[in-house]
């Protein structure tokens, strides 16, 4: 039997608003299985993004949704779960989004290690806008602010999460669909700052610029990049040049910031 | 029983406002001359199981503000100047998307870092127009460190009533000095709390004017779900680009603001000596101080000056100024800036009188021998 | 007319005269029920250097918030005295820390002087209390709230261990200038 997504998406709101071969979609339907495996309530959940493709996710999923401005997911989300602890948070968003004018909430999200889970969806470029380069376009790729080839240097974000304090940190791609649902339920479950970063596609703005014949050539590429950690070890460095991670990459448990934060209360009534 | 009292900084005055308003949030970042009430609230909020949260920047305080607002807290940011400029983006939001949520703006000078630890009045049009797009503003004036606790008050009602930013400007002056203040008993001021919806969750539109042009907003985490958004949107919260639809919203949103009704229960201005007054000291914060100092200097010597101390700034109280505009021989503006509310005043008195400025942006206040000078030319 | 009367503390940042001016604003408007007004420097001003704290005090309501040509002046240090014992008005006063002031400010106002600081280190035990010491002794010179009332705010805002220590200060700086008026 199919998997039933209709019950927790928002009548009359699709079609969405993304491209064939957009691997959004992939992504949108494993956090709904992700959400369902970890039994969210969804009155109880605030899905917060910021503007780009990834981030009109919030507007498809029937819960309590926040679509902000450009960047500012993490810290409208920080504010509802210092508000409401109690709440789920998730954010959903792009890799402009996030790192880029969302860089700084997003490391400082990690580094208080609040209990949030953050699915940001890499697919090297600002899509809605058309194309530009983004903080994690490859260098010498093109993009519509790039023609002659992209001088800057790379964002890895699953890395930038960790060095941040970020407590649970995986990265997956758009092909590994089964994958996504299992990272997203563990960092839901997680609790902390749970970074999952999927590697996706954006065949309209990166992939026809890029030399990437179709859609199935960049989920190709998505495949063969992935290599799995443990797989990772018993590889050469020569072996792993231009891979790229995926599963859990950081684990660690460390104080969460409501709950330190609920210690302060207790300090203050106390004193 | 003898009324609590205490002398008190205007900043300290304004967090135990906002605490007395029901203030459940504060969301900051360190900025002079503003640090004072986040200092105040990091101490006082988690005692009543409040949050106080120092976030990475003025962007994320604000950002922060509005997430703990939808999620049904009261709450509160407080900057100045350039922390005020950082902020505009997301005023916007909070003003498209109609979420309550008060704002401190203690002026210093400026453009950029100017002066931090001078006053200044010249954040009042950015009060009005800071962020793009049409949108309506409520921003109030509180010129004495009693009233900075009474209109940080009315500012968290008028936010919670009116579902939208409100910013409480004041300068340096008043926001440092310190005075006696009596503070009010609990229901002695009015506090407003956020309507809540009668709808049901099903059939709940966080935008749905048909039976109030501020419709009802509902908590995350309560019954309701429901999609907030920064687009324009229709009555459901959802993104629209239907011309009517977004012209609707777009006007019903100035107009909850602006309509007669609204203006008459917003506006708040004191006069003094204004009955019989030839010329009137238009003035606000501290500088109205000095005004009404000038005021009595003058009277003392026979002439016949007044003082209009706006309190609420947004909207500007323009009926009440073409009214005295016809009254008198001139509406001397004063304020720390270059010609600010002046435009204003401009505008409403229409030529009917003469609009003599005086303007400071030295980091000092402006006396009262500035403004008994400025009104004897003026004669 | 209503009165209005201007007192300027000065000295070096963290001597505690900002303190002495929030004390003295409470001793008039807490205490005596009057209206006061009490400011002062910020910023790096206020760190080191030359620091300074006014205090308006009035029977009416407070209009102009900042002082104009202050009635009394305190200096405790001489930098502060070359900078902020000016603007003092005819007839006004002036209380200078003779150790630390050498080259007196001149003007149209009566000087005061004795060993602020050194009296706090030898009179009371205490230098850190020389702030309390020129309190007592602005109070006594300008008489601008009652003596007991002076001591009430002081003993209102120090915490319970410290209470004789600064009684003895207020006390002592309020004796010292009386004497000198004598």
């Amino acid at each position: 039997m199919a998997y039933d997504y209709d019950k927790s998406l928002r009548p009359g709101k699709l079609p969405h608003i993304w491209c064939p071969g957009c691997g959004h979609g992939i992504v949108m339907k494993g956090l709904i299985r992700a959400m369902d495996t970890c039994e969210l309530d969804r009155k109880n959940t605030a899905i917060v993004s910021g503007i780009g493709c990834a981030s009109r996710i919030s507007g498809y999923i029937d819960a309590c949704t926040l679509h902000t401005a450009h960047g500012r997911a993490a810290a409208f989300a920080t504010g509802v779960k210092m508000a409401k602890p109690e709440m789920n948070v998730i954010v959903v968003g792009g890799d402009g989004d996030g790192t880029a004018i969302g860089g700084n909430h997003f490391i400082h999200a990690c580094r208080r290690n609040i209990d949030m889970t953050y699915v940001i969806m890499n697919n090297f470029i600002y899509g809605m806008t058309g194309g530009q380069f983004s903080p994690c376009t490859p260098t010498g790729d093109k993009a519509s602010t790039t023609v002659y080839g992209n001088p800057d240097p790379v964002f890895d974000i699953s890395k930038l999460a960790i060095g941040a304090g970020a407590t649970f940190v995986a990265r997956t791609t758009a092909f590994h669909a089964t994958q996504i649902d299992k990272l997203i339920a563990e960092g839901i479950k997680h609790k902390g700052m749970s970074i999952i970063e999927v590697i996706d596609d954006c065949p309209t703005t990166y992939g026809r610029r890029n030399q990437f014949r179709s859609v199935i050539d960049m989920m190709k590429r998505l495949k063969d990049m992935a290599v799995p950690v443990a797989a990772a070890a018993k590889m050469t460095a020569e072996q792993l040049d231009g891979k790229m991670l995926t599963g859990v990459l950081h684990k660690e448990v460390r104080p969460e910031y409501t709950e330190q934060y609920a210690k302060i209360i207790d300090l203050a009534k106390s004193a | 029983m003898a009324k609590k009292v205490a002398l008190l900084q205007g900043n300290d005055a304004c967090a135990q406002g906002a605490l007395y308003a029901g203030c459940m949030f504060f969301g900051g970042y360190p900025i002079t001359p503003s640090t004072e009430i986040a200092e105040v609230l990091s101490i006082e909020l988690p005692k009543r199981g409040g949050k106080f949260i120092q976030m990475e920047d003025e962007i994320g305080a604000m950002a922060s503000v509005i997430g703990a607002s939808l999620a049904g807290s009261k709450s509160l940011t407080a900057s100045s100047g350039p922390g005020v400029s950082l902020k505009q983006e997301l005023i916007g939001y909070a003003c498209i998307a109609e979420i309550p949520c008060v704002i401190i703006n203690v002026m210093r000078g400026g453009p950029s870092t100017g002066m931090p630890t001078g006053p200044g009045q010249s954040d009042v049009q950015q009060a009005r127009w800071g962020t793009h797009g049409d949108h309506a503003t409520i921003a109030v004036a509180p010129a004495s460190v009693q009233e900075i606790f009474s209109e940080t008050v009315r500012a968290f009602n008028l936010a919670e009533k009116y579902r939208m930013p409100v910013q409480v400007l004041y300068d340096e002056i008043v926001g440092h000095m310190r005075e006696r203040i009596e503070f009010p008993e609990a229901g002695e001021l009015e506090v407003i709390d956020r309507t809540a919806p009668t709808d049901s969750p099903e059939d709940y539109k966080p935008f749905d004017a048909s039976k109030s042009d501020v419709p009802p907003l509902a908590a995350f985490g309560s019954d309701y779900k429901f999609h907030v958004t920064g687009l324009n949107k229709a009555a459901d919260g959802f993104p629209t680009t239907k011309a009517e639809l977004v012209d609707a919203e777009e006007r019903r949103q100035i107009s909850k603001v602006e309509k007669p009704e609204a203006r008459a229960d917003i506006e708040s201005n004191e006069e003094y000596l204004t009955d019989d007054a030839e010329v009137v000291i238009f003035a606000y914060g501290s500088t109205s101080r000095s005004a009404r100092y000038a005021v009595n200097e003058l009277r003392k010597e026979g002439i016949k000056a007044g003082l209009f101390r706006p309190i609420t700034l947004w909207p500007f109280p323009e009926n009440r100024i073409a009214e005295l505009a016809k009254q008198v021989k001139a509406i001397v503006v004063a304020e720390m800036n270059l010609g600010q509310m002046l435009l204003e005043v401009e505008r409403v008195a229409k030529g009917t009188c003469a609009t003599p400025f005086i303007g400071r942006v030295d980091g000092e206040p402006i006396n009262p021998g500035q403004l008994i000078a400025q009104v004897k030319e003026a004669l | 007319m209503t009165k209005r009367y201007e007192i300027r503390f000065s000295g070096a940042g963290g001597q505690g005269l900002i303190t002495a001016g929030i004390i003295l604003a409470e001793a008039a408007s807490i205490v005596e029920g009057k209206y006061a007004v009490q400011s002062q420097s910020y910023g790096p001003e206020a760190r080191g250097g030359a620091s300074k704290s006014e205090v308006i005090i009035s029977d009416s309501p407070i209009d102009y918030p900042k002082a104009t040509v202050v009635d009394a002046c305190l200096a405790m240090t001489q930098e502060a005295a070359d900078k902020y014992a000016n603007g003092i008005k005819d007839g006004g006063v002036l209380l200078l820390d003779s150790d630390f002031v050498k080259n007196e400010p001149k003007g149209n106002f009566k000087t005061y002087k004795f060993p602020i600081t050194r009296t706090a280190k030898e009179e009371v035990g205490r230098e850190i209390v020389a702030n309390v010491v020129a309190l007592g002794a602005m109070i006594a010179l300008t008489d601008v709230v009652a003596r007991e009332s002076g001591e009430k705010a002081v003993l209102a805002k120090v915490p319970e261990a410290f209470l004789d220590l600064n009684k003895k200060a207020y006390s002592t700086g309020y004796d010292k200038v009386k004497d000198l008026l004598k």
